[in-house]
C-alpha cells in the first residue's frame, strides 16, 4: 500500500483513506468479504508500550551473561502424571498441516527439539513429519475433529483443547479450495477442492459443564498420563480462564488479537477480540482470584517478537508464551528475497498475507510441492532454534537487570506503562507516576 | 468373565483394566452393572473386547472405541461412540444428543431414539437408528452413513458433506444445502447390507436418500443472504 503524501494542498480523508477506498472498491468489484491471513494490522496498545525499571539503588541486579537465570519451565502440574518439561518458556502455537506445508511443519518440530520446548499440531491432524521431529508435541483438540484418532491422542506430549483463536474468537477455520490436496482432503475426510469452513463449536459438548466431562473423558482415554490444556482467544478472558480451570484444565492458553491465523475475513481479524496486552491481566486475576495462579499454567500468545515481549508476559504473570507468526518469519515466511515473487502476486515481501492462496513463494504456507521444496526443514529448523536462542537470551538479560534469577520471578512490579491506555490495560503504572488508571489515584 | 460393579468400583479402575487388555488379550469378555448414569464408561477402548453394560451410561460412553463390541442395555447420554474408529457400539435403549458424534468407523446401532446432532460431523461411520433422531443430525456430517427407521427432526443434514442419510418416516425439514436425491437399486443394496449388519428388520425400499447438493462446497455470491 503506497501511503506516500502526494501534494502538499491535498488532504486525505483520515475516515476514507486509500485503504479504506480500496477496500470499498475491492468489494464493489467482487462481491466478497476480503479474506487473509497474517494477524491484526491495526496498531493496538502492545509490549511496546511497557518498560522494565532495571535495577539501581532499591534493587540488586545480575550478571547480565554469567548468573543463572533459569528459564525452565514446567507445565500441566495439576493432574498429568507427565507433565512437560521445557528449557525455554518460549512454545510454538498451534498451526496446521495444510495450513502450512510439511516441510515448515517439520521445521517447527526440528526447531523447537533443538530449543527444549514444544510443538502443537493444528486443524487436520498430527503428521508422521511433525511427531517425528518433535521431541515435545501437543496434540490440538479442535471443533473440526480432522484426523482426530486415538492412537495419535497416545502418542501426544499434552492436548490443547481449542476454543478459540486470537484473530477470530468466535470463528473456525478455513482453508479454501486451492490448497485442499489429496493428502489434506484424506487427513481431513474431505472431498478434494472443496472450501474446508472448520465448525466454530464443539460438536459433542456445548458449555462449560460439558467441557469439564469431555476433558475426563481425554484423560481416561490416555490413562490421566498428559496434561490438557484449553486455549481460549482473548475476549471475555477473566471468565473464560475461571471457567476452563473449574472445568479442570492443566494448562491455559490465551491468545490475543495481534495473533496470526492462516486464513479468515479481515474484518473478524481486525474487529474482534482484545490485545494481548489487556488479556494477560484478566487471565492473572482470575487465577490469582481462584488461588490457581502457578498451579495452573498460563501460555499467552498473539504478537509476541523479541525476548522482551517474552519478559513483559512473564512479569504481567504468564508461566510461558506461545509464538505462531513470529516462527514462521524465522523460517523465512515474508523474506526479501522472494520480493520480486511476491509483486508479481499483487503483494511484496513484507507485506505478504494470502497465506490461503497457497502461492507462497517461500514454501511455508502453501501445499504445492515445487514451492514446498524451497523450504529446507533442517535449515528451517537451524534458524527457529536460533531465534527461540536470541528470545530467551533478551528474556533473561531483562530478568537479570531487574535482579531475578528465574524468569518466573518476574513481576509487575518492575513494569511501567508508557501511555494512559497501555498503563490501564496491563495495570501497571504510567511512567513516573504512581498512577494505574481504574485504581484510584 | 470378570464383571464389575461401578457403585463399588470407579470408572478410571475399570477403563484402566480394559485399556490393559490392549498390549496383551486374557480377558475378551466383559460385563459392568450398576453404572447408574457414570460418564465415560468404556472410553479408549482399543482390543477386541465384548463389553455389556447392563445399566444406563452418561457422557461420551464408548468415545473413540477401536475394535471392541459394546452393549449398552439402557439409555445412553450424550456423545456416545463420539469418534468411534472401528467396532460396534449398540444402544439398546435411547441416546440423548451427539450420538456417533465425528465417528470415523465402526458401526452404532441405537435401537430406541436419539436427540439432537446425531452424526454430527459424522467422518465415515454408519449410524443405524431404530426410532427417531433430533434437529440437526448429520450438521456439517463428511462421510458414512445415517439411516433413520423413525423421522428425523428440524434441519436435517444441514452443510452437508458427503454423508448418505437414508429416512424411512417423516423429515420436519432440510438443513442447508441437504436435498432429496434418487434411490437407485446400489443405493437398495447399500441399505439392505447396513441393516443386516445392524441387525435391524426394515424394508430398504421404504427409505428416501438425502444428500448434500454440494452447493456451499465454493464460495458462491447467491449463497450469501
Amino acid at each position: 500500500m503506497n501511503h506516500e503524501q502526494p501534494q502538499d494542498n491535498l488532504r486525505e480523508s483520515a475516515t476514507f483513506d486509500r485503504t479504506t477506498m480500496a477496500e470499498i472498491r475491492r468489494a464493489a468489484e467482487t462481491g466478497i468479504y476480503d479474506i487473509r491471513g497474517f494477524g491484526a494490522k491495526r496498531k493496538l496498545p502492545h509490549f511496546d508500550d511497557l518498560l522494565f525499571l532495571g535495577a539501581s539503588m532499591s534493587r540488586y541486579p545480575l550478571e547480565g551473561y554469567r548468573e543463572a537465570c533459569e528459564t525452565k519451565v514446567i507445565l500441566g502440574t495439576r493432574f498429568a502424571k507427565k507433565p512437560i518439561i521445557i528449557d525455554t518458556p518460549v512454545t510454538i502455537a498451534g498451526m496446521s498441516f495444510g495450513a502450512l506445508s510439511a516441510n515448515a511443519k517439520e521445521a517447527l518440530g526440528r526447531g523447537a527439539t533443538a530449543a527444549g520446548t514444544s510443538t502443537t499440531t493444528g486443524d487436520g491432524g498430527m503428521t508422521p513429519e511433525e511427531r517425528g521431529q518433535s521431541s515435545k508435541l501437543v496434540y490440538q483438540y479442535l471443533p473440526s475433529r480432522y484426523g482426530m484418532n486415538p492412537d495419535d491422542l497416545r502418542k501426544a506430549d499434552a492436548i490443547e483443547i481449542v476454543l478459540g483463536q486470537g484473530a477470530k474468537p468466535g470463528g473456525g477455520g478455513m482453508l479454501l479450495g486451492q490448497k485442499i490436496t489429496d493428502r489434506v482432503a484424506g487427513m481431513r475426510t474431505l472431498p478434494k477442492g472443496v472450501d474446508q469452513r472448520s465448525a466454530c463449536r464443539h460438536p459433542d459438548w456445548t458449555g462449560p459443564d460439558d467441557l469439564a466431562i469431555k476433558i475426563l473423558e481425554l484423560r481416561e482415554i490416555t490413562d490421566w498420563q498428559i496434561p490438557i490444556y484449553i486455549k481460549v482467544g482473548a475476549t471475555r478472558t477473566y471468565y473464560d480462564v475461571k471457567l476452563a480451570v473449574k472445568a479442570g484444565a492443566d494448562v491455559v492458553v490465551v491468545d490475543g488479537m495481534q495473533g496470526g491465523t492462516a486464513a479468515t475475513q479481515e474484518v473478524f481479524i481486525e474487529h474482534v477480540g482484545i490485545p494481548t496486552l489487556a488479556a494477560i491481566p484478566q487471565a492473572v486475576q482470575a487465577l490469582q482470584d481462584m488461588g490457581m495462579h502457578r498451579k495452573v499454567q498460563l501460555i499467552v500468545s498473539g504478537g509476541i517478537r523479541n525476548g522482551a515481549d517474552v519478559a513483559k508476559c512473564m512479569a504481567l504473570g504468564a508461566d510461558a508464551v506461545a509464538i505462531g507468526t513470529a516462527a514462521l518469519i524465522a523460517l523465512g515466511c515474508n523474506h526479501p528475497k522472494y520480493d520480486a515473487e511476491f509483486r508479481q502476486l499483487g503483494s511484496a515481501a513484507g507485506f505478504y498475507d494470502d497465506y490461503h492462496e497457497g502461492k507462497d513463494p517461500t514454501g511455508i504456507s502453501t501445499q504445492d510441492p515445487e514451492l514446498a521444496k524451497r523450504l529446507d526443514p533442517v535449515e528451517g529448523g537451524r534458524r527457529l532454534a536460533n531465534y527461540l536462542r536470541v528470545l530467551t537470551l533478551e528474556a533473561q538479560t531483562l530478568a537479570r537487570a531487574c535482579g531475578k534469577s528465574n524468569l518466573n520471578n518476574l513481576e509487575p512490579e518492575d513494569l511501567v506503562a508508557l501511555t494512559v491506555e497501555s498503563a490501564a490495560m496491563a495495570k501497571v503504572p504510567l511512567a513516573g507516576t504512581n498512577w494505574i488508571p481504574g485504581q484510584g489515584y | 468373565m470378570p464383571s464389575m460393579n461401578l457403585s463399588k468400583n470407579s470408572v478410571r479402575e475399570l477403563n484402566q483394566l480394559l485399556h490393559d487388555q490392549a498390549g496383551e488379550l486374557t480377558e475378551p469378555e466383559w460385563d459392568i452393572y450398576e453404572s447408574g448414569g457414570q460418564h465415560n464408561v468404556a472410553c479408549g477402548l482399543n482390543q477386541q473386547l465384548n463389553v455389556n453394560i447392563h445399566d444406563h451410561v452418561g457422557y461420551f460412553c464408548a468415545g473413540m472405541n477401536q475394535h471392541a463390541n459394546i452393549t449398552v442395555h439402557g439409555n445412553a447420554g450424550p456423545g456416545v461412540a463420539e469418534n468411534m474408529m472401528s467396532g460396534l457400539v449398540r444402544i439398546k435403549g435411547d441416546a440423548s444428543s451427539a450420538a456417533g458424534a465425528t465417528a470415523h468407523g465402526g458401526l452404532l446401532v441405537i435401537e430406541g431414539n436419539t436427540g439432537a446432532r446425531c452424526g454430527i460431523s459424522l467422518k465415515g461411520s454408519d449410524i443405524v437408528v431404530q426410532g427417531n433422531v433430533g434437529h440437526m443430525s448429520c450438521f456439517m456430517a463428511q462421510a458414512g452413513t445415517l439411516v433413520v427407521c423413525g423421522d428425523a427432526g428440524e434441519a436435517l443434514g444441514d452443510s452437508l458433506y458427503e454423508t448418505v442419510i437414508f429416512v424411512k418416516g417423516e423429515v420436519k425439514s432440510l438443513g442447508a444445502d441437504c436435498v432429496e436425491k434418487p434411490v437407485r437399486p446400489e443405493h437398495i443394496s447399500q441399505l439392505k447390507n447396513l441393516l443386516n449388519r445392524a441387525g435391524v428388520d426394515e424394508d430398504p425400499s421404504a427409505f428416501k436418500r438425502y444428500g448434500s447438493a454440494r452447493e456451499l462446497y465454493n464460495f458462491k455470491i447467491d449463497n450469501a443472504y
